[in-house]
């Protein structure tokens, strides 16, 4: 299959599509120009994933409002088991396809200046906010061809601020919910934690396609500022047949951590880029990744640290489950930058082959540009331990029953950091769909 | 119903192309206290691992049957299932899955479905067991043998025995690496559930232990063979003159001069 290269959208169209959702001129300027930018660009370059077959330019961007959800209650069963049936969801966001279907905060976070938005609005109503963080300093409008297409073609996606010295104690959920297979979904998450604050923030992605083709193209900017706490969630489960690009960034200053525990069970085939920056002196991130691969899959995670402070601390952790003929790449790299002094970083990727024809490569990289620091590394593909397999049997155990207690004990150091319950258990749930 | 039958008849059991068992027979019913020893290197382990059907040995003779059906036509777990229970001399770590998981797993695969333990009695029964075998109660929610102690790992394997209240079992020195204090705990766990319905295999090294249990037979095994059967005298004598007078009184020499004679 060769893939037609020539983008299929105008200025004419995204300066309509910009006009409609009444966005301030800058943002009617940095579409405009991003797609100037896209022809020229290069596509991403995961390592030693071929992705010159993939899709991820030639799709339908138009698409429809689609209903708003007036109460919970009407939302098919299969959704309600991402939310906690008994936690009352106040802080809730959900997008059907492209439109911002139903939106909650609870009051005194309101009253306490926090947002949580969708993208659309929070580019109209709080213009300057957005346009200070919008692409600039975490993924560049210029990384590549689809970073300049997403800035070009936003869609989607979610605004989250917290004030200075603001905790939020509850978890802030989006779900992000693909009814419609046949419009792309370019989706946006911008996350702001002044300085002091902190926040939990989780989300999901759901489509259904199994067979029509479609394209995700996902940017999410996380900033942490002086002594902010984030921890971010994702469990992505896009269908067969969407083709996944997913660039997820953070930016943590002076004293701050951004944690993420990310649940990649798409079933179609996907690139992630999950990077953060510790810019200032004693930041930290935590990067916990798990995977189940199935089918005919192939895809491409890259988790990287990058520590430019002091004395910061990182640590980065993969898990990947790989059955049919599936092929996976994980990437994880550590990088102490010149001046980084007394920083740590460490990295562990692991790897489960359940069949003879799967692929899963662990390619862990320290790049170290400063000689007072420490740093550790540990990778492994592997089959299931026989003799794990024995000794589960040997209390009555089948085999299958077996093999599922060590596969989810395997992934449950990433499982185990999912913030809501109620997602973590349909992670455990996706985790079991994908390995049986 | 009464106890259980385990009848091993010259058994042969080859691991990567060496023959290690070279005809075992042993009988062991319901109600039966055994201990073997041996040793090191005799095929004890090779003899506890042929009957629970670890992946490694190859049967090559001779035959296993519990209650006169075919052990060796059953999978690892469907012997477990079948009442077979075996507490290993090196039981494995598995991350990521609690004790109190895999042991209520472990007890409702015993259950038909639809029947599994109700949570709370699950849970009353391990606090119980627990407590007995002197575990702390945080040991359930530890990851299986994670980390875990030489001896914790053996409290854990007879608290496994508890919850699971197999027919046979076999306990592959399970005195080893405890200390006086766990020994005693351990031992009042394994006669805890001395009863008609329980047969047990005990491989050890030393009296001690069978200080505690008493073993109604004792084998000594040789060079892949029971060379000796007797009574808990036997084990008696061993500890008290090693091995040196049985293979005198048997004719039997080490294995390099045999090979050297040949
Ligand atoms: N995986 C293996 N590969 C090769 N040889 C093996 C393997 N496992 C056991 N053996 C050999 O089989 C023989 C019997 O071992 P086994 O573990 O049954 O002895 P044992 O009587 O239990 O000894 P110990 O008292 O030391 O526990 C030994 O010579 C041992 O080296
Ligand atoms: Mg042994």
């Amino acid at each position: 299959m060769t893939v037609e290269t020539k983008l299929s959208f105008n200025q004419e169209y995204i300066q309509a599509f910009s006009k409609e959702r009444n966005e301030p001129g800058w943002m009617a300027t940095l579409r405009s120009k991003a797609l100037e930018m896209a022809d020229s660009l290069e596509m991403p370059k995961p390592d030693k994933t071929k992705i010159s077959n993939w899709n991820f330019t030639d799709f339908q961007h138009s698409y429809k409002e689609a209903a708003k959800i007036a109460s919970l209650d009407e939302l098919p069963e299969e959704l309600k088991e991402y939310f906690d049936e008994d936690a009352s969801m106040e802080n809730l966001y959900i997008q059907r396809n492209q439109t911002a279907a139903y939106n909650s905060l609870a009051q005194k976070l309101q009253d306490k200046g926090v947002i949580f938005t969708d993208i659309f609005t929070a580019v109209r109503e709080h213009s300057e906010l957005v346009e200070k963080y919008y692409m600039n300093d975490a993924v560049a409008v210029d990384q590549n061809r689809l970073t300049a297409l997403h800035a070009a073609l936003m869609n989607g996606g979610v605004f989250v601020y917290v004030p200075k010295n603001v905790q939020v104690e509850e978890p802030l959920q989006a779900i992000f919910w693909q009814e419609d297979n046949s419009s792309a979904l370019l989706n946006h998450v911008l996350v702001v934690a002044e300085e002091g604050s902190s926040l939990t923030y989780v989300e999901n992605y759901i489509s259904h396609n199994d067979t029509e083709e479609n394209v995700a193209n996902l940017v999410t900017e996380v900033f942490a500022h002086d002594n902010a706490q984030v921890a971010y969630g994702a469990v992505d489960n896009f269908a067969a047949g969407t083709t996944t690009y997913v660039n997820r960034r953070g930016v943590a200053k002076r004293d701050a951590r951004i944690d993420w525990a990310l649940g990649q069970m798409n079933d179609g085939n996907t690139v992630s880029e999950n990077i953060t920056y510790l810019m200032e002196d004693n930041s930290a991130s935590e990067a916990k990744a798990v995977s189940v691969g199935r089918g005919k899959q192939t895809q491409n995670f890259t988790s990287s640290i990058r520590q430019f402070g002091k004395e910061t601390d990182a640590y980065i952790l993969q898990r990947g489950v790989m059955k049919g003929s599936a092929s996976t790449i994980f990437n994880a790299i550590g990088k102490i930058e010149h001046g980084g002094t007394k920083s740590n970083s460490e990295q562990e990727s692991r790897v489960l082959m359940l069949s003879e024809k799967s692929r899963g490569d662990a390619n862990p990289i320290l790049l170290i540009d400063e000689d007072d620091v420490t740093a550790g590394h540990a990778a492994s593909v592997g089959r299931v331990d026989p003799l794990q397999m024995y000794y589960l049997m040997s209390r009555g155990l089948e085999r299958e029953e077996a093999e599922r207690l060590v596969i989810h004990g395997f992934l449950a150091p990433v499982v185990a950091q999912i913030p809501i319950e109620s997602v973590r258990k349909q992670l455990t749930q996706v985790i079991e769909r994908k390995v049986y | 119903m009464s106890g259980s039958v385990l009848e091993v008849k010259n058994l042969h059991v080859s691991i990567e192309d060496k023959e290690i068992l070279k005809g075992v027979d042993l009988t062991i019913k319901g109600g039966e206290f055994h201990a073997v020893m041996g040793p090191n290197g005799t095929g004890k382990s090779t003899l506890a691992s042929a009957i629970m059907g670890h992946p490694k040995y190859e049967i090559t003779e001779g035959s296993i049957t519990l209650d006169g059906e075919d052990v060796l036509e059953m999978e690892v777990d469907e012997r477990a299932r079948a009442g077979l229970f075996l507490a290993m001399q090196y039981p494995s770590e598995i991350s990521g899955v609690t004790t109190s998981d895999f042991l209520r797993s472990a007890i409702n695969a015993k259950r038909e479905e639809g029947d599994e333990i109700p949570l709370m009695k699950f849970i009353k029964k391990l606090d119980k067991d627990l407590d007995y075998l002197d575990i702390d109660q945080n040991m359930a929610t530890r990851y299986l043998n994670e980390g875990f102690s030489g001896g914790e790992k053996k409290r854990n394997e007879i608290l496994q025995l508890m919850q699971l209240e197999p027919n046979i079992a076999i306990l592959d020195e399970i005195d080893s690496g405890l200390d006086i204090d766990a020994l005693k705990v351990v031992s009042k766990g394994i006669n805890q559930m001395r009863s008609d319905n329980f047969g047990c295999l005990i491989i050890t090294h030393y009296q001690r232990l069978l200080n505690y249990i008493t073993p109604d037979f004792v084998h000594v095994m040789m060079q892949g063979r029971v060379v000796k059967s007797g009574g808990p005298e036997l084990a008696k004598r061993l500890e008290a003159e090693g091995y040196e007078w049985i293979k005198e009184e048997l004719g039997i020499e080490d294995e390099e001069t045999a090979e050297q004679n040949a």
